[in-house]
C-alpha cells in the first residue's frame, strides 16, 4: 500500500513533458501538423473540373478534427491522469531491432533471408536456446512457407543472394 | 439455402475455415480478424463463394474458440471472450471445467444460429431500404457508423474517434479518386495507388501482438485439467435457456450496429445475464449463466454483423471488414444488387455460417480437449512462425515490398496505439470506409451544388445525422450518470 502511495506521488511530480498524456498530446498534433502543412502543397483543381471540394480539403478537415479531439484528450487528463504504463522490457526492444535487421536485410541482401535472419533473433532473444527449434523457425518454416507460396500461389518473391539460387 | 453448399469442395473449404477458425481462437493474440487477414491471399486461388464461406466459418468458430482458453486457462483467446474468463475460469477451478466448456459450447451455437436466421431475414429488408439511399444518404449512414464506434466501441469515445478519422485519412493517400491529384505520396510512386487494407489489418492487429507477447515473455498460465466436455445438465439448461436467448438478441443487435462487434457483445450480454438472474451473487465465482450470457451474445454478434455489410457494405465488425475487403477483391460487390442478382451467392454465405455453427459446435465438443493444448506452443516458437506467414501474405498481395515495411509500420504504431489505450479497430473500420465517406461527400455537395444545408433536406439521411448526434452524445451523458 505504502509503495503504491509513493509511486502515485512520484508521478504526480514529474514534469508534464515526461508524462505519457503529453507526450501522445505533442506526438500527434506535431505529425497531425506537418501533414496538415503539407496538404497546402497538393495540386489545386481548376474550378471548371473541380467537383465539390478542393482534393486537399478533406484531408484537412481531418487533421484539424484529430488535432481538436487530441486536444480535447490532452484536456481531459488533467482531471483524470492515464494510468502509468509498465517500463517496456529488453525483449521489446530487442524485437523492435530485428523488425530493422528485416528492412535493411530484405533491401539489401534477401528477402527470405532476411525472414530467417528475424526469425532465429527473435527466438533466440525470447528464450529459445535449442538449436533445433531455432533452425525450424529460421530455416524449415519460412522454407515451407516460401515453397507454398511459389507454388500454389504462383507469387515471385523479390531477387536477392539466396533467391537467385531458388529461381536460376 | 443449402442448395450451393452441395459440394464436396466447399464442404472441405467449410471443415478447413471451422477448424483453422477454432485454432486461431484458441491462441490468445490470434483470431478470427488477424486470421482472416492472413489467410486473405490464399483465397486468391479460390473461387469468390469459397472464399468468404472460408472467411465466414473462421469468423464463426474463431468466435467461439477463444472461450477455450477463456475457460482452462484464464486468458481469453480473443477479446470477444474475455468475458467468458470472469466466471468461466472460477468454475473450471471448482473441477468443473467439462461442465463450463459444455456451456459455452451449446450457448455460442444456440447465438450463432439464432444471429444467421436473424441475418437471413433482416439483410434482405436492409438491402431493401438501401435501394431508397443516395450519395447523401450513404455519406450519413458512414458517419452513423463512425460515430457509433465511439458511442458502444471498448475504451475512450473521443480516442475511438480518433482513430476513426485516422483511419478515414489513411484511406486518403495516394491518387484523389476524383481528380488523380496526389496526397501524401512525397513522391514515393508505390504510395500513389495508396495504402492497401491488408498491411494495415496485419500490421496493427498482428504485428502489434507479437510486439505485446514480447513484453509478456515472464507470463505463466495456470492450466485447469480437462477431463471431457460435457452437455449441460437438464437444470443448467432450465437455468439458462431465457439468458441464452436474451443474449442471442442482444448479440444480434450490437452486431448490426457498426462496432467492436462480438467484444462488446458478450459484455452486455453478461452484464444483463447478471441484471436478470436470481443469484447475480454467483456472478464472478463460476456462474454457469455467466458464461452462457456472454457466449451466446458474442457469437450471435456473428451473423449480425454480417448484415450491414452484406446488405449496405459497412462492416459491423473487424472481422467482417477484412470479410468485405474479401468480397471486394474476388469483385464481388456487396449491397442491394447483390441481393437482387447473386442470391444463391448469398445463400450460400447463410448455409455456411449455419453448418460452421454446427461444426464448432461437434469440433468444440470433441476435440476442446486437444485444441487447448495448442497453447501449449511457446511464444518464442509461435510468433517467429507467425511473422513469416504475415510477411508472405502480405507481399503476396501486390508484390510489393513497401506493403512490408507499411506492416511493421503499423505493427509498432498498433502497440503503441493499444498501450496508451487506443482501440485498433476504428482505424480498419474508418479505412475501409474512407472512400465511402469521402466519395459521397463530394457527390453530394455537386449534386447541392455546394450547399452544405441541403443535407438536412433528406429526411433519412437528417435521420442518420440525429442518430450519430445521439450517439456521441451518449458517452457524455453515460458518464455524467455515473457520477452521479
Amino acid at each position: 500500500m505504502n509503495n503504491v502511495h509513493n509511486k502515485k506521488r512520484a508521478n504526480k511530480s514529474l514534469p508534464f513533458f515526461f508524462k505519457d498524456e503529453f507526450k501522445v498530446f505533442f506526438v500527434i498534433i506535431f505529425f497531425s501538423t506537418i501533414l496538415l502543412i503539407s496538404t497546402f502543397t497538393f495540386d489545386k483543381v481548376p474550378p471548371i473540373l473541380n467537383r465539390g471540394i478542393q482534393p486537399a480539403t478533406f484531408p484537412k478537415g481531418l487533421l484539424i478534427l484529430i488535432m481538436f479531439l487530441t486536444s480535447i484528450i490532452y484536456y481531459l487528463s488533467f482531471k483524470n491522469p492515464w494510468k502509468k504504463e509498465k517500463k517496456l522490457p529488453k525483449p521489446f526492444f530487442l524485437t523492435i531491432l530485428s523488425f530493422i535487421l528485416f528492412v535493411i536485410i530484405s533491401k539489401t541482401l534477401d528477402f527470405f533471408l532476411a525472414i530467417s535472419v528475424l526469425s532465429i533473433f527473435v527466438s533466440y532473444n525470447w528464450g529459445e536456446k535449442r538449436v533445433f527449434y531455432l533452425l525450424l523457425v529460421g530455416i524449415i518454416f519460412p522454407l515451407v512457407v516460401f515453397i507454398f507460396f511459389e507454388m500454389i500461389l504462383g507469387l515471385r518473391f523479390p531477387p536477392g543472394i539466396i533467391t537467385n539460387l531458388y529461381y536460376y | 439455402m443449402m442448395a450451393p453448399l452441395f459440394s464436396s469442395k466447399l464442404l472441405i473449404v467449410l471443415l478447413f475455415g471451422t477448424l483453422f477458425g477454432l485454432i486461431l481462437g484458441v491462441l490468445p493474440g490470434l483470431g478470427p480478424t488477424t486470421g482472416g487477414a492472413l489467410i486473405l491471399p490464399f483465397t486468391m486461388t479460390l473461387d469468390p463463394l469459397s472464399a468468404i464461406v472460408l472467411l465466414t466459418s473462421i469468423y464463426c468458430a474463431g468466435t467461439y474458440g477463444g472461450a477455450i482458453t477463456a475457460v482452462l486457462i484464464n486468458t481469453p483467446g480473443t477479446p470477444a471472450a474475455a468475458a467468458t474468463c470472469l466466471d468461466g475460469y472460477p468454475l473450471a477451478q471448482k473441477g468443473e471445467a467439462g461442465r463450463a466448456l459444455g456451456m459455452a459450447t451449446v450457448s455460442s451455437t444456440v447465438g450463432g444460429i439464432f444471429s444467421v436466421i436473424v441475418l437471413v431475414f433482416f439483410a434482405p429488408v436492409l438491402a431493401k431500404l438501401a435501394y431508397e439511399f443516395g450519395q447523401p444518404e450513404y455519406f450519413a449512414l458512414a458517419i452513423f457508423g463512425l460515430t457509433m464506434l465511439a458511442s458502444i466501441g471498448e475504451g475512450s469515445p473521443i480516442k475511438n474517434l480518433i482513430a476513426g478519422a485516422f483511419g478515414i485519412l489513411i484511406s486518403t493517400i495516394g491518387k484523389d479518386f476524383m481528380t488523380s491529384i496526389d496526397r501524401f505520396t512525397y513522391g514515393i510512386n508505390e504510395l500513389s495507388v495508396g495504402i492497401g487494407f491488408i498491411p494495415v489489418v496485419v500490421g496493427l492487429f498482428a504485428i502489434s501482438e507479437m510486439l505485446t507477447q514480447s513484453t509478456l515473455l515472464d507470463q505463466v498460465f495456470k492450466r485447469v485439467a480437462l477431463k471431457a466436455v460435457k452437455l449441460p445438465s437438464l437444470d443448467d439448461y432450465k437455468k439458462t435457456w431465457k439468458t441464452i436467448l436474451r443474449s442471442s438478441g442482444i448479440g444480434s443487435f450490437i452486431g448490426v450496429l457498426p462496432a467492436e462487434g462480438g467484444t462488446v457483445a458478450s459484455l452486455i450480454g453478461y452484464s444483463e445475464a447478471k441484471r436478470f438472474s436470481k443469484e447475480p451473487e454467483e456472478f464472478g465465482r463460476g456462474s454457469i449463466e455467466g458464461i452462457a450470457g456472454a457466449e451466446a451474445a458474442n457469437n450471435a454478434a456473428t451473423g449480425g454483423a454480417m448484415v450491414p455489410t452484406l446488405a449496405l457494405g459497412i462492416p459491423g465488425s473487424a472481422t467482417t471488414a477484412v470479410i468485405l475487403t474479401g468480397l471486394i477483391i474476388h469483385g464481388v460487390r456487396p449491397g442491394p444488387d447483390l441481393f437482387r442478382e447473386q442470391p444463391d451467392f448469398l445463400y450460400g454465405i447463410f448455409g455456411a455460417m449455419l453448418i460452421a455453427n454446427v461444426l464448432f459446435f461437434i469440433f468444440g465438443f470433441f476435440g476442446a480437449k486437444l485444441f487447448a493444448r495448442i497453447t501449449l506452443v511457446p511464444n518464442k516458437i509461435l510468433w517467429p512462425m507467425i511473422f513469416a506467414v504475415s510477411v508472405c501474405g502480405t507481399y503476396s498481395l501486390s508484390q510489393s515490398i513497401i506493403d512490408v515495411w507499411i506492416m511493421l509500420f503499423f505493427g509498432v504504431l498498433g502497440f503503441f496505439m493499444r498501450r496508451f489505450g487506443f482501440s485498433v479497430v476504428p482505424v480498419i473500420i474508418g479505412l475501409i470506409l474512407g472512400e465511402l465517406v469521402e466519395g459521397t461527400l463530394r457527390q453530394s455537395l455537386v449534386i447541392f451544388d455546394g450547399n452544405w444545408l441541403m443535407f438536412l433536406t433528406r429526411p433519412i439521411a437528417l435521420t442518420f445525422f440525429i442518430l450519430s448526434f445521439i450517439a456521441l452524445a451518449f458517452p457524455l451523458l453515460r458518464s455524467k450518470k455515473q457520477k452521479k
